[in-house]
């Protein structure tokens, strides 16, 4: 479950002084469903999710992620969120296994628990053939599937994904999308910032709106359909924006 | 504070740091291949070069001493030099180096040399070249023999005992132990690039592990980890220490075998005859205690480097943080080399220099130890103070996420 409460982060930049990327956010999301945010860039997603992942702190406002509070628990939310985005990179120098087992260490899980975990994950994502390869050897899709196992090794109640779409051929995108819904399926809560309309449209089952870090609009996608009278989902997002 | 948090993030950097070909570079090959090539290869190569000048035969010339042929006819006949016809330009020859000195012999020499009048000889040189040196002191130990000889027929012609010109003599007799003796003419360097490598060891894994994972965006990776940022910063300054401190024992301990062995060929080559930079020996007390006054450096260096590093975006930004730092490590470490320097209780608290110093004192067998102390307080004092800013910055989400 995540639940964010009137999210505010504020920037101090040298030139535009201070600078607040999100204003006021506030959306919730249970386990078993996708909440998309989606936005243009520079919109306040990022920013967003790194709150709710405790990457960043807010500046004012609050979150319950997986039934702690971001601001006075942020070890314990990271230790029931899996975070994924294009930022998160492998470590190079590392194999797929030696990533996946420091991630696994680091949620504090045993070594009995850490094998069995690793078993299970590298058979379902078929990563055994390249898991002693290091990870700056591996293709895209590769290192798609070790940045995957890296977020599911702990077993994750909540699943948050920042454009993980993004730069990806349309095979790793798709690969990637179904890995989303199967998360929902799995009774996930799940979390993704994205501007790709389609994704929006085949994924989520909320969408919430977000321009210049205010959320104009949310609810699923028939509802912000009949609210705006438009059926297209970019035709609606510039509608939403522009008002 | 979980240890075993620090031990897992410490493991993984070390995995990593020792599969990164700069880090190995630094840490090992330099202190292990570099220094003592370095050391072995730049004694050879000045007692081969100080050797070549001496076995050459100066080309020096003569100016005047046309009415003195008995001098000339002297100077003709010594066997090391090589008279060359005498020139107005010669002080442009000497600085050019076609040829290494000039001697002046004043008009009337031989006479008033007969007649015991005063008179100078002016020998032209240049000053700083080490073949015109030799050249310039091989005229100066000649006329030193012609005066001397002049004084003894002079003493002689007037029957008086030779003792009137050389009534005792001076000896100088030393006293210190040979490795006082030696750690005096050379002990400043060993700690010099002790303390030298000591921070480049830490440079490259300081720069990568916190402006390189910056640079690969492991960064926002290992933050959604629940590791706390005090175990993260704490494994990753682990991981500095040990390349910085293995860097130190490596180059202790190449620097005491090829002192060693470079010992042994300079004294092959010189045919036994020692100089006193030679007679540096390096006890195992020694290696000791320059590696446990080391120490507290190593920390405050890893601590500093990971601090400047943190504030980069990218590797070579953090460089370009780092190579002035260099400047500042590399002065008061060579301060300490200069003859002079000594430790007092206000030079013990300054850093880099205070090391420096006692490392050098400690090389000649010298113990003041609650000087010793002093600075392992004070460094200690740096070293926490930098690990405690480190440990703040890694709190701080302008300085991780500066873009």
């Amino acid at each position: 479950m995540i639940e964010a409460r009137h999210l505010v982060k504020r920037f101090q930049d040298r030139k535009r002084g201070t600078v607040c990327a999100v204003d006021g956010v506030t959306f919730s999301c249970r386990p078993g469903e996708i909440y998309g945010l989606l936005g243009a860039n520079g919109a306040g997603k990022t920013t967003t999710l790194r709150m709710l992942a405790t990457i960043l702190a807010p500046s004012e406002g609050t979150a319950v992620v997986g039934g702690y509070d971001v601001t006075k628990d942020p070890q314990m939310v990271r230790s029931c969120v899996g975070f994924l985005s294009t930022a998160t990179a492998l470590y190079g120098r590392l194999s797929a296994l030696e990533m996946v087992e420091y991630f696994g260490r680091l949620h504090g899980l045993d070594e009995d628990t850490l094998r069995r975990r690793i078993d299970e994950i590298f058979a379902r994502l078929e990563m055994n053939e390249f898991r002693d390869r290091r990870c700056d050897k591996l293709s895209t899709g590769m290192k798609q599937k070790v940045s995957i196992a890296r977020t599911l090794v702990h077993d994750p109640s909540v699943m948050i994904f920042d454009e993980p779409t993004m730069g990806l051929d349309i095979m790793a995108a798709r690969a990637i999308s179904g890995f989303i819904r199967e998360c929902r399926d799995n009774g996930k809560t799940v979390v993704f910032s994205t501007h790709v309309m389609s994704e929006v449209e085949k994924l989520c089952d909320h969408i919430g709106i977000i321009h210049d870090g205010k959320l104009l609009a949310e609810g699923t996608l028939p509802e912000l359909r009949g609210r705006y009278g438009i059926q297209d989902l970019g035709d609606l997002f510039v509608k939403v924006v522009e008002q | 504070m979980s240890l075993r948090m620090v031990g897992v993030v410490y493991r993984k950097e070390l995995i990593d740091s020792l599969r990164d070909r700069r880090t190995v570079v630094s840490m090992i090959f330099v202190p292990l291949i570099v220094m003592p090539l370095l050391t072995i290869g730049m004694g050879i190569l000045s007692v081969s070069i100080v050797g070549q000048a001496r076995r050459e035969v100066p080309r020096v010339m003569i100016l005047g001493g046309q009415d003195s042929p008995r001098v000339m006819a002297e100077l003709m006949g010594v066997k090391g030099l090589r008279i060359v016809p005498a020139n107005p330009d010669y002080a442009e020859e000497i600085s050019n180096k076609q040829i290494r000195a000039a001697v002046e012999i004043p008009e009337g020499f031989d006479a008033k040399l007969a007649a015991g009048e005063p008179v100078t000889v002016t020998i032209y040189m240049y000053q700083g070249e080490l073949r015109s040196g030799f050249g310039a002191n091989r005229l100066q130990r000649f006329f030193s023999d012609l005066r001397d000889r002049t004084v003894r027929e002079h003493l002689e012609a007037q029957q008086l005992p030779q003792s009137l010109a050389h009534p005792f003599d001076i000896d100088q007799k030393n006293v210190a132990p040979p490795e006082k003796v030696g750690g005096a003419v050379l002990g400043g360097m060993v700690p010099y690039f002790v303390i030298l490598l000591c921070m480049t060891g830490a440079m490259y894994p300081a720069m990568d592990l916190t402006a390189g994972e910056k640079e690969r965006g492991t960064i926002e990776t290992i933050l959604c980890s629940p590791v706390s940022r005090v175990h993260l910063v704490l494994g990753k300054f682990l991981m500095v220490l040990t390349a910085s401190i293995a860097t130190a024992v490596l180059a202790i301990a190449s620097m005491a075998a090829s002192f060693g062995a470079g010992k042994q060929m300079l004294l092959s080559i010189t045919n036994g005859a020692a100089e006193p930079a030679l007679q540096v020996t390096i006890t195992g007390t020694a290696v000791a205690s320059i590696f446990l006054v080391v120490l507290p450096l190593a920390v405050f260096f890893s601590a500093a480097l990971l601090s400047l590093s943190l504030f980069a975006k990218s590797f070579k930004e953090a460089q370009s943080y780092i190579s002035p730092l260099m400047v500042l490590v590399v002065l008061p470490a060579v301060a300490a080399v200069l003859p002079g320097v000594e430790l007092s209780p206000t030079l013990a608290l300054i850093p880099v220099l205070n090391t420096s110093l006692v490392g050098k004192e400690i090389i000649t067998g010298t113990y003041h130890w609650w000087l010793i102390a002093l600075i392992f307080l004070s460094s200690s004092v740096y070293a926490g103070a930098a690990l405690a800013i480190a440990v703040k910055l890694f709190q701080r989400e302008d300085v991780l996420f500066r873009t």
